[in-house]
């Protein structure tokens, strides 16, 4: 797993141990963490040699502010730099006469298809009245595809038979101009940007069909390549922004910051999962700390939100100030944690979290050690759940075989249970730690 | 001493030419220059990064290298890109006792389940349609199964290749068990005298808990059967260090027997595997150069590194 760039820098100072004036020395030894990293998300190394070269122009010879350490000025810096890079979230433009034009591109399995139907979705809800163009002969089944997306989505799929796509495209902007709807989404075959006779097809049917948006589809996972894949799609058909798609797994996304650099256009949406809702409007100062390995707080609170059921965080909240919490309220809280995702992805998006854990000498939270503690609850009658210390040895011994763990396992899950009902008292009476105040809100 | 090590693969050329000349080819000019300075050392470090090969990984070539400067092994430029491309293959060697060779990488003779596995949109099922018709002109006798409910229409999509290729296809309904879908292939190999059973899954993204886990389940079913069994990772050359997140994860859930690589016609050099198949100890079966049914080679690492290293004018550097 990577870690986080700023608790590497903070390694970097802590070594130097300065204050003060950040000399050239501080900000090349902190500059060189800045490239590891930008490097390990698979930022281009050339857009990486320009952006550290601009930040140490910015850096060398700044006072060090008050409130900071050396290593949060720079990363102050640095995240300045790349939020400004990334630009800002920008909407998709519609034509002065409709229908507004909409041209999915990209190269082979980069998800346009998908993103087409998630795009037609998104502008209804907008209150328009889209139609999706199937303009790839090429693959196997690819019309079947947006055929099936278009279906469960109740959206209109425009097919033709044996036509060529520039013809089939402009054919559709025909049928939409006559039907009234709009926009038109081009889903077009994906290609090899140097594929000199599919990139001339693109060319042409932009030129017909006279799109308001040409986008790039880039799937968050390319690599060092991402800068002549949008160089080349930028002269032929000229681009006016991005998509970044599969942002639900774990790639930092640096390709973003290379497409951005070469082409400038805007990064216009997110595709963070297979379902036909999963597109998300883009954040720079997310995707800014996610490229940087700072963790993803936002990300994490909003996916809680979608996955916590409100009324019982309530209830739960109640439980807690009254300190009446027990084992049954834990195991429904460890079960909602665990619909988060998994549990070494969950620890990446909180900042300092995976370097604690190297600390405290904790190599992860296994997936398995929950279940276990799953296990061992499920083996409680409820009773036993709402008064833990009931359990004595005997209690102990069946609940054990139930479960499959030995005694000492449940002992320590009822340690460790103690130990949060003794924290969760302290919080009651007020004492909540400061930085996890906002949490409870 | 650096004649042609490798035979010469056509296709794998074909794929690799379009761009040594403009990207990886540079490190032959930046190599043929006699003297060996710090800036032939940043050239290459760029080169290698340049590729996807990865910081971790060219790092650790770049000590090796500099410590065998240090020995007086290279002299010139040209002694170190010798000496790199050494280096790049060794990283590359299929694991011992795991050679690549008749009657197809890694199959013996019988029946044999090979699990096609991988992120979305690497390839997968372009790359069953390949494998079926490379292992079909092997002797083999080849059935597809369609393990892909998940996607809309991702069943249709292996099933067309079927048709062309004239291959019998068990078919699927969108929402399936995958599992059964297996189940179903492996004893319609059996009833028919059939002895390669290629199972397509769903495109899952490595960090999916739930899809990983039947993707687990998937493997467990054809364990069960006693055949010998093989998970193959498809990866897209255009992926990034992501690759490796992904190959480890799914080693992890399904086992990782062979590497394909994907889509080594465009201008990504495929960097990653130099990071993959040495810490995974999973060898690069084949690599696929284009969409066609016959853009498929077996992997050949002397010819994989060596064709990066070519300087552009159509023919391998003999020196």
């Amino acid at each position: 797993m990577f870690e986080s760039i700023s608790e590497k820098l903070q390694g970097v100072f802590d070594r130097l141990g300065k204050k003060g004036k950040l000399t050239e020395k501080d900000v090349d030894e902190a500059l060189r963490e800045v490239r590891l990293a930008l490097l390990e998300a698979d930022v281009n190394f050339k857009v990486v040699r320009t952006f550290v070269a601009r930040v140490r122009e910015r850096a060398v010879g700044i006072e060090v502010l008050e409130s900071l350490t050396p290593a949060q000025q720079v990363v102050k810096i640095v995240n300045e730099e790349m939020v400004g890079l990334l630009g800002e979230s920008a909407r998709l433009s519609t034509a002065p006469s409709p229908p507004t034009v909409i041209m999915l591109v990209g190269l082979q399995g980069s998800g346009k298809t998908t993103t087409a139907s998630k795009v037609a979705l998104h502008l209804r809800k907008l209150g328009q009245m889209p139609l999706l163009v199937a303009a790839d002969p090429y693959r196997p089944a690819a019309i079947t595809q947006l055929q099936v997306l278009g279906k469960q989505l109740d959206i209109p799929v425009y097919t033709k038979e044996g036509a060529s796509p520039p013809d089939v495209c402009i054919e559709a902007v025909r049928e939409a101009r006559s039907t009234g709807r709009t926009p038109v989404i081009l889903d077009t075959a994906g290609r090899l940007h140097i594929d000199d006779e599919l990139m001339a097809e693109l060319a042409q049917i932009k030129r017909r069909t006279t799109p308001t948006e040409v986008l790039l589809v880039v799937d968050a996972m390319t690599g060092q390549d991402a800068v002549k894949v949008a160089e080349a799609f930028h002269q032929r058909v000229g681009l006016t922004g991005l998509v970044l798609t599969k942002m639900d797994g774990d790639a930092r996304g640096g390709a973003a910051l290379s497409i951005r650099e070469v082409s400038g256009v805007p990064i216009k949406f997110l595709g963070t999962g297979e379902r036909p809702e999963a597109l998300e409007l883009f954040h720079p100062d997310r995707l800014a700390s996610r490229i940087l390995g700072m963790g993803d707080v936002l990300s994490l609170i909003e996916r809680a939100q979608e996955v916590f059921d409100q009324d019982r965080a309530q209830e739960l909240q109640k439980k807690m100030r009254t300190a009446t919490f027990d084992l049954e309220d834990f195991l429904d809280q460890m079960q909602q944690v665990r619909k988060l995702g998994p549990m070494s992805q969950l620890v990446d998006m909180i900042p300092g979290m995976s370097r604690a854990m190297k600390h405290s000498g904790q190599a992860s939270i296994e997936e398995g050690d929950l279940k276990q503690i799953e296990a061992i609850i499920l083996s409680m009658t409820p009773h036993e759940r709402q008064h833990p210390e009931i359990i004595g040895g005997s209690r102990r011994k069946r609940i054990a075989k139930g479960s499959g763990t030995s005694a000492a396992d449940v002992n320590q899950l009822l340690n460790q249970f103690k130990q949060a009902q003794q924290m969760m008292k302290a919080v009651a009476g007020g004492k909540v730690p400061r930085n996890m105040a906002h949490l409870f809100r | 001493m650096f004649r042609r090590l490798f035979k010469k693969d056509p296709q794998l050329e074909e794929g690799v030419k379009k761009t040594r000349a403009s990207f990886f080819g540079r490190i032959a000019v930046v190599l043929g220059r006699t003297q060996i300075s710090e800036e032939t050392w940043n050239e290459v470090e760029e080169l290698l990064i340049g590729a996807d090969v990865g910081v971790a990984a060219t790092e650790a070539l770049l000590d090796r290298l500099r410590l065998r400067f240090a020995r007086g092994e290279f002299r010139t430029g040209e002694d170190l890109n010798v000496g790199l491309q050494d280096e790049l293959v060794e990283l590359l060697r299929p694991p011992k006792g795991q050679l690549p060779g008749l009657p197809g990488p890694g199959l013996n003779e019988g029946l044999a389940v090979v699990l096609v596995i991988g992120v979305n949109g690497v390839g997968k099922t372009t790359t069953i349609a390949k494998l079926g018709n490379y292992w079909r002109g092997q002797g083999r006798r080849v059935i597809l199964a369609a393990g892909d409910t998940f996607r809309a229409a991702g069943s249709a999509q292996l099933e067309v290749w079927a048709d062309r290729l004239g291959l019998p296809c068990i078919g699927s309904q969108s929402g399936a068990d995958p599992g059964s879908i297996v189940f179903d292939a492996i004893s319609a190999a059996k009833a028919r005298g059939l002895d390669t059973v290629i199972v397509d899954t769903a495109g899952r993204l490595h960090t999916k808990t739930n899809l990983m886990e039947e993707l687990r389940k998937i493997r467990r079913i054809v364990e069960r059967h006693e055949i010998p069994s093989h998970s193959l990772l498809v990866l897209d050359a255009t992926t990034g260090q992501n690759a490796i997140l992904q190959a480890r994860a799914f080693a992890d859930a399904a086992g990782l027997d062979g590497i394909v690589v994907t889509k080594l016609d465009g201008t990504a050099r495929g960097g990653m595997v130099f990071s993959i198949v040495p810490e995974l100890n999973a060898p690069v079966w084949f690599v696929g150069t284009g969409e066609q049914v016959d853009d498929l080679s077996e992997f050949d690492p002397e010819a994989f590194v060596g064709a990066l290293f070519d300087s552009g004018n159509g023919e391998s550097r003999d020196v």
